[in-house]
């Protein structure tokens, strides 16, 4: 039996018709192909498949695409609107070297844009805890914290 | 890594939930936040072949405050929305304390109270917590409702007392006796893993400052939330200093028996279990001597 769902995402409606066993992160990749949004463990455990869900952080391989009907999400694709300009967090990540095979990245900049929001000032202890549910296999997380302080200063227009 | 098919169904009241629960047995699985349930059903360890999504319960989330200090939490409540709660904060400061130390945040944005406590996760945290704070769980099917004390709800590993059609519907916390203090231990290998052990810790004194109450419940120690009932109760009618804990913290990494595995021995089980039940009831007696 298939649902018929709408989803926002990215600020753009898109209705489509689902298994309920569809899982809300291969409905992004494969419905809707935005393959910025990675799928690496499929069990909650890696973080690569981050995305906002009503504003929100979380696991897109942990729900279903049913479950997201009539819900508002935000991918990495939605960050900025200007495909020459970078949001500001990708901007730093790219300048202070936050990523290398990149693999990782959408879901940390999806957990780290809300975070920054609520907290614009984080110390540097405060970023390790936001990124602890986000595995780095390149970095070694180093060049990340920085990219986040560094987003942080900009942000804040120092 | 794709769950098996599965029928689903999203009630809009509880009495639909309960009666598709009715209908469909243990068949059916409830799913909450879907935080264990869907990892599971994605290694394929569960394939319910009914799941009812009570996602869109909204009856069923909320925080409120119940009597005097008393408080009551909706089975659907994220967990994110009990950790920033002021109400929370103040009328269950352990529940306050021990929230972040829960998974991630992406994961307590979905996780739910009732789904963590029905799941019965022997590593999990808030069963422990409920079983230190005496929660009362209130419990529904369709024609009739009844209410179960913490003591009696965590049966074995991921097993409670409820039964296939019967749902969550929300937990009281009762207010803690005067002169009480809590405190919420637990070790990890990183923030957000699974504890290799935690502790909860709950100390009430008497009005002369001996201690008149004592608990220690342990999780990630054996099939569920594990309280050290004779370790707690040689506190009793002391003195709590130093050495009276460190010895009621000694007693209860005896009394427990936990498992080893690949993430850490028995006999560091026990050493963990000693030296964060120290901390934990340090910290609770700290806190309940500020109240006298």
């Amino acid at each position: 039996m298939t649902h018929s769902i709408t989803i926002t995402v990215n600020g753009q409606a898109y209705t489509r018709q689902v298994d309920a066993r569809l899982l809300l992160s291969d409905f992004i990749r494969h419905e809707l192909l935005l393959t910025g949004t990675h799928v690496g463990c499929e069990h909650g455990v890696c973080g690569a498949c981050t995305v906002l869900f009503d504003g929100e952080p979380v696991r897109s391989c942990l729900m279903f695409a049913v479950q997201a009907d009539g819900h508002a999400i935000t991918t990495v694709e939605g960050l900025s609107s200007d495909p020459e300009r970078l949001h500001p967090l990708q901007q730093a990540f790219w300048e202070a070297h936050g990523l290398q095979c990149g693999f990782c990245t959408p879901g940390f900049l999806m957990t780290l844009v809300p975070f920054l929001e609520a907290n614009p000032t984080p110390s540097e202890a405060e970023v390790r805890e936001a990124i602890s549910g986000n595995l780095c296999r390149c970095t070694g997380y180093q060049h990340i914290v920085d990219a986040v302080l560094l987003a942080a200063t900009r942000l804040n227009g120092d | 890594m794709k769950p098996a098919p599965f029928e689903y169904y999203v009630p809009r009241s509880l009495d639909e939930a309960l009666a598709l629960l009715a209908e469909h047995g243990y068949d059916a699985k409830p799913l909450a936040g879907g935080q264990s349930l869907v990892p599971a059903m994605n290694f394929r360890l569960a394939q319910p072949a009914v799941l009812v999504d009570l996602n869109n319960l909204a009856d069923l989330a909320g925080i409120m405050a119940d009597g005097e200090g008393g408080l009551r939490i909706g089975a659907m409540t994220r967990q994110r929305a009990v950790e920033r709660s002021p109400l929370v904060a103040q009328r269950a400061p352990l529940l306050a304390e021990t929230l972040p130390y829960i998974a991630h945040p992406q994961i307590r944005n979905r996780g739910t109270v009732g789904g963590s406590l029905a799941h019965n996760d022997p590593a999990a945290e808030l069963p422990a917590v409920a079983l230190a704070l005496d929660a009362r769980m209130r419990v529904r099917k369709q024609d009739g409702e009844r209410v179960v004390a913490a003591s009696d709800f965590f049966l074995g590993i991921f097993t409670t007392a409820l039964e296939p059609d019967e749902l969550l519907t929300e937990i009281v916390f009762p207010p803690l006796p005067p002169r009480s203090g809590v405190a919420f231990e637990e070790m990890a290998r990183r923030h957000g893993d699974y504890a290799l052990v935690g502790c909860a810790a709950r100390v009430t004194l008497a009005e002369n400052g001996k201690v008149s109450d004592s608990r220690l419940v342990f999780f990630s120690v054996g099939d569920g939330p594990v309280q050290a009932v004779a370790a707690a109760k040689t506190l009793r009618g002391q003195r709590p200093g130093p050495a009276a804990m460190r010895a009621s913290a000694e007693a209860a990494s005896q009394e427990i028996d936990p498992p080893s595995d690949i993430h850490a021995s028995a006999d560091f089980r026990r050493h963990l279990a000693q030296v964060l039940a120290r901390r934990a009831l340090t910290r609770a007696v700290d806190r309940a001597s500020a109240l006298r």
